[in-house]
């Protein structure tokens, strides 16, 4: 497989759509992301961040429009790309009968990277897992069971991370060990799409933040230039509609 | 063959804990053979008219129990995600399962075997190497379906119906050589008369095993 091209410009989706029947449930989308930017999804429940996120790790065909993700046609070829893109959705990808360091080992080997004893320890270290190692995953609480799968991220060569809802769950501690995580992804280099419902940790590790209402982008702009409660009422108006705004 | 190694790995090291597939097969087993003995009763001349056809269905309903399992624990935390996001070839991880399942079956049958010759009162010692044959060759073209349609109905509502629905007729040519070649095996015939079955029995397993390699990213890929 060819390495993919050093291109400053990690994301290029150019009027995405995605229709489950009739209804669309993305529509028209277009956004950029270069390397080291992080960009913040917000939206209500059944707005479509899911559905984008999928759609940019190439889970998803998008029913119309382009995809390039550093420089390579997504869409036509999805296998070139992936070995740049990770993701922590939902479920994380842990296998609950396998010890923290076995469900490295294993992602490690199918990603196709140096699985040697010291280097996934090193990973667990890096996420403060290092200590229960040798323990199941079933036994994890939410938030480790997150840093397991940062673990993961750390032992690979992802250079775009799409992350589903990460702050959920997480205590305080957690979440800011969680945003400096994502901090020093972007300072090495690092591309973040972070879809949340969670304003102030969102856009703590954003350069730019976007708001999707019914499948659409209605607000992309630089994180600097919003402040908390500009966000919440620009959300409150165009994520939740007149009435509630008012 | 180091992703399929680690497939096999994860997989084995996952039920050896859980352990879930194993004991359901297990009791499942023991159901068979009570079912078996009350229909069959204790004359010798039935039990061993029928022997072929009541291991092979000892087989084949435990093999619908454990290939519909398959893919549901990639199923549990989205791991189903990572595997289609693995650059490269996907066929590994077709090969990891289709091993996991073959070895699953392998215990499966032994204690199945084990089963029969005690309640039965069969003797499988002289027939054993020829047997084991058969029963690799009857598992691999099993297990290659098995797997794959496990994999096309993991991520279904309907799974549990159309699993079977699917695998039962796709099975045929390999639940008729293996039937006919046991046959041979335990009825004492020379070993060369069931040569025409193992034929047909690799025949199958290559067909099978091909057509799961080649389609397995597709099916992956939903």
């Amino acid at each position: 497989m060819p390495p993919l091209p050093a291109l400053d410009l990690m994301v290029q989706a150019e009027h995405l759509r995605k229709t489950y029947g009739p209804a669309p449930v993305l529509d028209d989308v277009s956004l950029e992301l270069a390397a080291g930017q992080g960009l913040t999804l917000l939206g209500a429940n059944g707005t479509g961040k899911t559905t984008l996120l999928r759609i940019l790790a190439t889970l998803l065909r998008p029913t119309a429009g382009a995809l390039r993700i550093a420089g390579t046609d997504a869409v036509k070829e999805p296998d070139v790309v992936r070995s740049a893109i990770d993701m922590v959705g939902h479920g994380s990808w842990i296998y609950e009968d396998l010890t923290a360091i076995e469900n490295l080992r294993f992602w490690t080997v199918m990603g196709g990277h140096d699985a040697a004893h010291a280097r996934l320890h090193a990973a667990l270290e890096s996420v403060e897992l290092d200590t229960v190692a040798d323990r199941r995953a079933r036994t994890f609480s939410a938030g480790m069971k997150r840093r397991l799968a940062l673990a993961r991220v750390l032992l690979g060569r992802a250079r775009l991370l799409l992350l589903d809802e990460p702050f959920t769950g997480l205590d305080r501690a957690g979440r800011k060990w969680l945003a400096e995580f994502l901090m020093s992804f972007k300072t090495r280099g690092g591309a973040l799409v972070v879809a949340t419902h969670s304003f102030d940790a969102g856009v703590g590790v954003a350069d730019r933040v976007a708001i999707l209402a019914s499948g659409r982008i209605v607000l992309d702009r630089p994180a600097a230039e919003l402040g908390l409660e500009d966000l919440r009422r620009l959300y409150d108006e165009l994520a939740m509609g007149p009435a509630t705004a008012s | 063959m180091r992703r399929a190694w680690i497939v096999v790995w994860k997989d084995v090291l996952s039920e050896c804990r859980s352990k879930e597939s194993l004991n359901a097969l297990v009791f499942f087993s023991l159901l068979l053979l009570f079912v078996f003995q009350f229909a069959l009763g204790p004359e010798r001349a039935r039990v061993e008219a029928a022997l072929p056809g009541l291991l092979w269905l000892g087989f084949i309903l435990a093999g619908l129990l454990a290939f519909g399992r398959t893919f549901l624990v990639e199923r549990e935390n989205d791991c189903w995600e990572g595997l289609v996001l693995t650059p490269g070839d996907k066929s590994a991880i077709y090969l990891g399962k289709l091993a996991g399942n073959v070895l699953l079956m392998a215990v499966v049958e032994a204690v199945l075997l084990v089963l029969f010759a005690v309640f039965f009162s069969l003797d499988f010692t002289g027939v054993l190497p020829a047997l084991s044959l058969v029963l690799a060759l009857g598992t691999l073209g099993l297990a290659a379906v098995g797997t794959l349609f496990g994999a096309i109905t993991a991520q279904l509502r309907a799974r549990e119906l159309l699993f079977p629905v699917l695998l039962l007729p796709a099975v045929v040519p390999v639940l008729l050589g293996s039937v006919s070649a046991t046959q041979v095996v335990l009825s004492g015939q020379p070993f060369g008369d069931a040569a025409q079955w193992l034929k047909l029995l690799a025949a199958a397993d290559l067909v099978y095993l091909v057509v799961g390699l080649l389609t397995f990213e597709f099916v992956l890929e939903g």
